[in-house]
């Protein structure tokens, strides 16, 4: 009989006023029981419409089929087929708009809690990892994949099993991409993504760190260093900021910045040499995941206050769920229907306030949300002594610049075919390079799609 | 891992080392620049290159000891490896075309300056270069320098070595008895950048100069080097470092290197023995 609660099974948490003071992670993770009774909850019904929702087509029903019947080895394997990086994805996936949407059970009650089973099903198999297959022969096809975020971690790692000998160009100094830079430790640990790029080295893959593509080596150079096809990864790592009055006061930062000052060079760590200002009052600008990120940092820093600041509602607001409940219940404060105006500064030109216009909400616009519109005179000042502009970033333009017969769109994303091919012969590219900032999950299946457009590329050629 | 090979120490507080890293020796041009970090718990921290050796596979870095990741590389000797070193990168030097400049360096400044001036030499154009340091114990490069201009002045501010002054002064000096340049190339402290400017903007001398804002990543990805030129936001790492010196907004870019001044002060704690000090 399956488990008819209308609830999902409640998944251990740090509380709220402790984890807001730490940076380790705030879900706890399901145990096995605990698993076992929420896979319990899934009907396993003949249509399966979660699968549907799935951009890397996780077949979720025999995964969690295997669950309930104890069978965690089973069920990794069935997601490992589809998704190469499950322990972060069970972490990061927006599963709300997804797969969990598409779930039966979410039209009476909440839907099966499958974003919690993926991820207890990958840290089980992490922690009980039997010996290590030795990597598979490779048939001495090189393939350079630029970028090891989501989209390159999961292009190297199908195209290491396919038997490609396969390097994955880094520009930082370790491997990870937005999942090391972006994402807080205390919503994906950053062992679990060493974990991943240790994988695809065990797996065959050289990871080679301080190589900016571009820069370094231009993407002619690869070709005549041997490596017949070439995948670009390289995300949208371009910060945008909103071109208003006071954005070079001290105190103004990028979510980029912020977030990477705090991840990558961990600056928050006393023994660590990057230095972080730690501000009191803080206004994050922007309603995505990003934010959310920068404002549950800014709170784990010692900020009394935190705002996000969103110019259209609670309805609209693009973060995941649970990330918003998450710095909900953490105290980060929303002031939502507000645009900032300018950033006001002191003698010493540091931030001291952000001018702010209410909005209200007009009529859909292209994207299909209201458009937000200022409500005249309610200009209004909120004391806040650091701005982090959360409004998004942009494919980098250093790729396309330095590449011949590399085309860009309007919005300076790659342009690519139905199987991620670029303008330029050999060269695929998919994820954020390509989309402009989306999610991780987007960006493993167009890695993976370009996988396999790059095997069937130099299958073609070498007839 | 990056190997230091050579190790030469120009001043009390200037150091040249020269690091094995062939990959950014064979493309580097002049005005580019590395991020070295330094081990596993290092800042990242961008230095102009200053020289390279394409066939020894070397590029050389000199650098003022001023706060505690420069320190570190500093007490680094022959033999020990640097754990991060990435480039080339920013935008290099335009120098096509150019007959006649005028190179201009401050202090450790003339570190950056001096590959400028030996493209430039190299390219058959005529360089004068004013090269400007406190006093005459700090001196850098002087021989180098020769090597590659057809002029070379040095100035001081306290008059123990070369001529008594600023560099702007003696800038000045040379453009009133006459001396026609296409550019000047101005690199130093950001108010010796700034005055340079003020000499050369009512006189129509195209001034190019080279920024150092505080960056992370150098690729263009945290905005943290963003300087105001022309009324726009650029960032450095990869639209400069090399900007028209009569479009940027220096004030701001001075409040902004000041931005981690008091972290800078309190955090020396990798270092037993340094004092706390820091030069500007």
């Amino acid at each position: 009989m399956p488990n008819m609660s209308p609830r999902k099974v409640p998944i251990p948490e740090q509380p709220p006023q402790v984890r807001n003071k730490n940076f380790s992670e705030v879900s706890l993770g399901y145990t096995k029981e605990m698993a076992m009774e929420e896979a319990e909850r899934c009907l396993q019904c003949k249509h399966r419409p979660c699968v549907a929702g799935c951009p890397v087509n996780v077949q979720i029903p025999d995964f969690i089929g295997q669950v309930a019947r104890g069978d965690l080895e089973g069920a990794y394997q069935t997601i490992k087929s589809t998704n190469a990086l499950p322990a972060i994805c069970g972490r990061v996936c927006p599963q709300e708009s997804q797969c969990e949407q598409l779930c039966i059970r979410n039209r009476k009650g909440a839907p099966v809690g499958i974003g919690r089973l993926e991820r207890f099903v990958a840290d089980y198999h992490l922690q009980h990892e039997g010996e290590k297959s030795p990597p598979p022969p490779t048939g001495g096809h090189k393939v350079a994949v630029v970028g090891s975020g989501p989209a390159g971690l999961s292009c190297a790692g199908d195209l290491a099993a396919m038997g490609y000998q396969v390097t994955l160009f880094e520009a930082f100094h370790t491997a990870g991409g937005v999942l090391v830079y972006g994402i807080p430790e205390f919503r994906l640990p950053k062992a679990i993504v060493a974990r991943e790029i240790a994988a695809l080295s065990e797996a065959g893959v050289e990871v080679k760190t301080n190589s900016v593509i571009g820069k370094s080596s231009l993407v002619d150079e690869l070709f005549e260093m041997g490596y017949e096809a070439i995948f670009i990864g390289s995300g949208a790592g371009l910060p945008t900021f909103m071109g208003i009055e006071g954005e070079s006061l001290l105190g103004v930062y990028s979510a980029n910045e912020y977030l990477t000052r705090i991840n990558l060079m961990r600056a928050y760590d006393e023994g660590f040499d990057t230095p972080l200002r730690r501000h009191k009052r803080v206004a994050v600008v922007g309603g995505g995941n990003v934010a959310m990120d920068a404002a549950r940092s800014a709170k784990r820093l010692g900020a009394d206050k935190v705002y996000i600041v969103y110019r259209r509602s609670m309805t609209e607001l693009p973060a995941r769920q649970e990330e918003v409940h998450h710095a909900q219940e953490e105290g980060v404060e929303f002031l939502l229907l507000n645009n900032p105006v300018r950033i006001i500064g002191d003698e010493n030109k540091a931030v001291t306030a952000m001018e702010c216009v209410r909005m209200d909400l007009g009529e859909p616009d292209a994207s299909g949300r209201r458009r937000p519109v200022e409500i005249e005179g309610s200009n209004f000042r909120l004391e806040v002594d650091s701005v982090i502009m959360a409004i998004g970033t942009s494919p980098n333009p250093l790729l396309h610049r330095t590449t011949p017969g590399l085309e860009v769109n309007k919005r300076g994303c790659l342009v690519v075919d139905d199987g991620m091919a670029t303008t330029r012969e050999g060269v695929f590219a998919g994820g954020d390079a390509v989309t402009g900032a989306a999610t991780v999950i987007l960006a493993m299946g167009a890695g993976k799609t370009a996988a396999a457009s790059i095997d069937a590329y130099i299958k073609e050629k070498k007839r | 891992m990056y190997e230091i090979v050579a190790k030469r120490q120009l001043n009390a507080t200037v150091t040249l080392l020269e690091v094995n890293a062939p990959l950014i020796a064979k493309k580097a041009l002049p005005g580019q620049f590395i991020i070295f970090r330094i081990d596993e718990k290092g800042e990242r921290v961008p230095l102009t290159i200053a020289d390279t050796d394409p066939e020894k596979g070397t590029v050389t870095i000199i650098f003022q000891l001023v706060g505690a990741s420069t320190k570190m590389l500093g007490a680094m000797e022959v033999g020990q490896s640097i754990q991060d070193f990435v480039g080339p990168l920013g935008v290099a030097s335009h120098l096509e075309g150019i007959r006649r400049a005028c190179v201009v360096g401050g202090g450790v400044g003339c570190a950056i300056a001096y590959p400028q001036a030996k493209a430039l030499h190299g390219m058959g154009a005529k360089v004068d270069i004013i090269a400007g340091f406190r006093s005459r114990d700090i001196v850098i490069l002087e021989e180098e320098m020769r090597a590659v201009s057809d002029h070379l002045f040095i100035t001081t501010d306290d008059g123990s070595y070369g001529e008594q002054g600023f560099v702007t002064n003696k800038l000045e000096s040379l453009l009133d008895a006459g001396n026609r340049y296409d550019i000047v190339i101005a690199i130093g402290p950001v108010v010796m950048m700034k005055f340079i400017c003020r000499v050369t903007q009512p006189r129509g001398i195209k001034t190019v100069v080279s920024l150092n804002p505080i960056m992370i990543d150098g690729t263009g990805m945290c905005g943290c080097c963003r300087v105001t030129v022309d009324g726009k936001m650029r960032f450095a790492c990869v639209d400069g470092p090399d900007f028209d010196g009569h479009l940027v907004d220096f004030d701001e870019l001075i409040s902004r290197n000041s931005n981690y001044k008091e972290e800078e002060l309190a955090h020396q704690c990798r270092l037993p023995g340094m004092g706390g000090e820091v030069h500007a």
